[in-house]
């Protein structure tokens, strides 16, 4: 038998521990809740989708999908297109301010979000926006844009600024530059950040829930709803909850050579 | 390389994001200024309360003043907690990666997996998870004879969020050191081979120098992170047994939202808030002095 080496051992029992609660979530969700009560098990007996089908058939889950999804969404474009030429702005000038300006979309990103759940609540009931996908979409602008500003500020830094200044020379106009030869030489970075702003927009949930009561309710927020009625219905918390991780598990597989990356802000 | 040009114009091209952060940021602050400085008595009719919320927060002998003291000490010691097993496991885990490889997508992909769970999902997994009756962690910690219960121990409650939080953000962690490690060249490693250098000394003096940039930003995220935890303890523990788990933005919402106790909430919101932007603008200047240095 050939000898593992302790690295490999170690690297392969942190990932056995990382996945088992998620696996745990998944052979739950596989089974009925007389079965969960009944025993504990390693894997699901009596395999059963009986949960999901009942989640696909419910309009409450299928509507609440669809907003978190349109949330997310709106929220991504409006990020990533607000936050393109400010972080070239941030990488090719300097200008009054900038080092202030700077730190202070960040200070954003730092802020907890428990702070703004009261003042937002009656910002977007004031503007009637209370309840709606943009009251959420808008709210989480609040640390996506500035997320979106480091990231692609520094995807920005690894392309040489003589390329804007051939095109300048060659009379290229500068919306012209930024459209045609700029935006597809950081593709990759504008890639990243959309998906950044995906997954801290899909699993932020305290404002989302916050900003909406029956209208635009986000999956989560039906989640939590099924907690107290009738008892807990284990199996069913269980798919819902796997449904949940499908849309980030979907994006993920194409930006995986890249998440590394956009994790150091786009700058190693 | 030579000087970025100094143009004043280019504030043409950060106006969208200002007016953006403007209306998220700047508004719902000054609304908990405005609510920090008076006392409403009836619905709309408002006292000047001057720095009253303040002086009562800041004071350990007040109610609400030891609330807020348990509370920091608490998050405090759960961030530091959190960080000193987060960050060195997190290397330990990336220098195992394989630097090159058809494995290496995937393993990123699984390790991204945790981070791409709705917090309250996260939270869902583990209260089941954790369950002694239906959960394979609870079962098994109970198994072995330890007086496991989430619910009812307090330090059942503290060890599961600490066990949820390295679970949840460790790979974070392993993403950044990861990405720092793949850009120190190979030359570096073939010149510690011919001084014949151990894999100690290889990590001391070759490795950890050039992780010190991304080490800096793992750890600024992470204990931001920690310090705004709300939605794990939330669903797990519910801030309890007693306030065991009670952690700043929990206390917080619970004085805002809970008993919508709208002066003492203000005051702690701003206080609570200049203490994250203090820590921030200290790593964000070790950060930007490493930058400048070139030490990246």
């Amino acid at each position: 038998m050939k000898r593992v080496p302790l690295p490999r051992l170690a690297l392969g029992v942190y990932m056995v521990a990382l996945m088992l609660p998620i696996y745990w979530l998944v052979i739950l969700s596989l089974r009925s809740n007389e079965d969960i009560m009944s025993q504990l098990a390693l894997w699901p007996h009596h395999p059963t989708l009986a949960k999901y089908i009942a989640i696909f058939n419910d309009p409450t889950w299928v509507h609440a999908f669809g907003i978190s999804l349109s949330y997310v969404a709106i929220n991504t474009v409006i990020s990533v297109c607000v936050a393109l030429p400010a972080a070239y702005a941030f990488n090719r000038y300097r200008f009054v301010g900038d080092k202030h300006m700077f730190f202070w979309l960040l200070s954003n990103l730092m802020a907890p979000t428990a702070i703004f759940a009261m003042p937002f609540f009656n910002l977007y009931y004031a503007l009637g926006l209370f309840d709606t996908v943009w009251a959420v979409a808008l709210a989480h602008c609040l640390f996506n844009v500035p997320v979106a500003v480091w990231i692609l500020e520094g995807f920005i830094n690894g392309v040489p600024r003589e390329i804007d200044e051939t095109a300048a020379i060659d009379g290229y106009s500068f919306p012209r530059f930024f459209i045609k030869i700029f935006l597809p030489l950081i593709a990759n970075g504008i890639g990243v950040t959309a998906f950044f702003c995906f997954m801290f927009s899909w699993i932020e949930q305290l404002l989302a829930t916050t900003l909406t009561s029956s209208n635009a309710l986000p999956f989560a927020a039906v989640m939590r709803r099924s907690y107290s009625a009738a008892g807990m219905d284990w199996a069913l918390l269980s798919a819902a909850g796997v449904l949940t991780m499908i849309p980030g598990a979907l994006v993920i597989w194409f930006v995986r050579n890249h998440i590394a990356k956009g994790f150091a802000l786009g700058r190693v | 390389m030579t000087e970025k040009p100094y143009n004043n114009a280019a504030w043409w091209m950060v106006l969208p994001v200002l007016v953006f952060v403007l209306f998220s940021a700047i508004l719902p602050v000054m609304t908990v200024v405005n609510y920090s400085v008076q006392d409403a008595m009836a619905a709309n009719h408002f006292f000047w309360n001057s720095d009253g919320w303040f002086r009562d927060l800041l004071n350990p002998s007040t109610d609400i003043g030891a609330r807020f003291s348990d509370a920091l000490t608490r998050n405090l010691a759960f961030s530091v907690l959190a960080l000193l097993i987060e960050v060195p496991l997190g290397i330990s885990v990336a220098l195992c990666l394989p630097r090159t490889g058809r494995t290496v997508g995937p393993f990123l992909v699984v390790l991204a997996l945790p981070m791409l769970i709705p917090f309250n999902v996260v939270g869902t997994i583990w209260q089941i998870f954790s369950r002694a009756d239906i959960g394979l962690f609870g079962a098994a910690l109970t198994g072995l004879g330890l007086n496991y219960n989430v619910t009812q121990n307090a330090v059942s409650a503290w060890s599961t969020i600490v066990v949820i939080d390295v679970w949840h953000w460790t790979p974070l962690v392993v993403l950044l050191s990861y990405a720092g490690l793949r850009a120190i060249p190979d030359a570096f490693y073939q010149a510690a081979r011919i001084d014949g250098a151990s894999r100690w000394a290889t990590f001391a003096y070759i490795e950890l120098p050039k992780l010190r940039r991304v080490l800096v930003l793992a750890i600024l995220l992470r204990f931001m992170q920690t310090f705004m935890i709300y939605t794990e303890p939330f669903v797990v523990t519910g801030g309890g047994p007693g306030s065991a788990t009670t952690f700043l933005s929990i206390d917080l919402v619970k004085i805002a939202l809970g008993q919508v106790d709208l002066g003492n909430a203000a005051a702690m919101s701003l206080v609570y808030n200049l203490i994250t932007i203090t820590l921030c603008w200290i790593f964000y200047t070790i950060m930007t002095q490493l930058d400048s240095r070139g030490d990246s």
